[in-house]
């Protein structure tokens, strides 16, 4: 018990940490570095509570793909030397410590909720899918996510398809000067436009493509 | 202060997700830090989630955080694009200077 209040508090003192300094930080891809690291401490709090899958696919989603698409953009656009702002806004900055009150009253507002609640006894007998230790977590979770969820796991499919194709449509652009193959136009000759029965006059020859 | 509980687990969550949203309000420097902090938001929810599904013995909440998972990437990706094809058109993602939307 002991160790796992050890690790708990290291890992999520890292995270709280890595947070802040997402936001903080001065350079954009030290940004995205500590969002890395933010998101693996938490994976290693969900692996060590139990939920080695979730954890799993948090690294493989969110540091394999994610961080890997911000750090991409950031380096892209050349804005990661931009200079610092924090508090010296051009106009009025009025909007600093109201956006300061708001996330502390968001804080406190959780807090006194987190503090002063109590299940009902019954809730413990109600669950629909209750976590069993003969099956692994993956296993279990598979077995209720084909199942039940079965819906909701394929129209989530269909939003990643959406949001491909929308990412595609949005950032292609056609270039001018860059010679492509176009299979329509290929696909689409006839006879009559390839092949040209030309008179030539004797003598005198015929001038082709001018 | 051994026994963690799903008390802490809440906090962390609480906590991270306050920094999200002073990350959202407090940016300066340019529309990417700003989706960050969306994405610290989402694994906020994800916290309290997996611990409620851990402590309640209930899979539901883990099922549920792969969604929100595949929604959280879903939203990077377009939030990405929509970005890059601004700074094509206007040169700038800085907070200040996007005020084509006057409001």
């Amino acid at each position: 018990m002991i160790s796992h209040a050890i690790f708990f508090y290291i890992f999520s003192i890292i995270a709280i940490i890595s947070a802040i300094m997402v936001t903080v930080s001065k350079n954009t891809v030290h940004s995205v570095f500590f969002l890395i690291l933010d998101f693996i401490s938490i994976s290693c709090l969900f692996i060590m509570i139990g939920a080695e899958f979730l954890g799993m696919i948090m690294l493989i989603v969110y540091v394999g793909a994610v961080a890997v698409l911000f750090l991409f953009v950031v380096m892209m656009l050349n804005v990661a030397q931009q200079k610092n702002q924090w508090f010296v806004s051009k106009e009025n900055s009025s909007h600093i410590p109201v956006g300061l009150i708001i996330s502390a009253i968001i804080f406190f507002e959780l807090i006194i909720v987190i503090g002063g609640w109590k299940y009902k006894p019954e809730l413990f007998k109600a669950n629909s899918s209750q976590v069993t230790t003969e099956v692994s977590n993956t296993h279990s979770l598979g077995q209720i996510l084909y199942t039940d969820y079965i819906h909701i796991f394929q129209i989530s499919g269909m939003i990643l398809l959406i949001a491909m194709i929308g990412a595609i449509v949005l950032t292609f652009r056609k270039r001018e000067g860059v010679k492509t193959q176009s299979y329509l136009k290929q696909i689409s000759r006839e006879r009559s436009e390839g092949v040209e029965v030309i008179e030539v006059p004797s003598n005198r020859g015929v001038k082709i493509d001018d | 202060m051994t026994d963690i509980g799903l008390g802490h687990y809440l906090t962390l969550g609480a906590v991270i997700f306050s920094i999200g949203v002073i990350g959202i309000f407090l940016n300066r420097k340019n529309i990417i830090v700003i989706l960050m902090s969306i994405e610290l938001i989402l694994l906020a929810v994800n916290i309290n989630l997996v611990s409620f599904s851990i402590y309640l013995n209930d899979l539901s909440g883990q099922v549920f955080t792969l969604f929100i998972l595949t929604v959280a990437a879903a939203e990077a990706a377009i939030g990405l694009a929509i970005i890059v094809v601004y700074y094509r058109n206007a040169g700038t993602i800085r907070v200040e200077e996007i005020d084509k939307l006057k409001g």
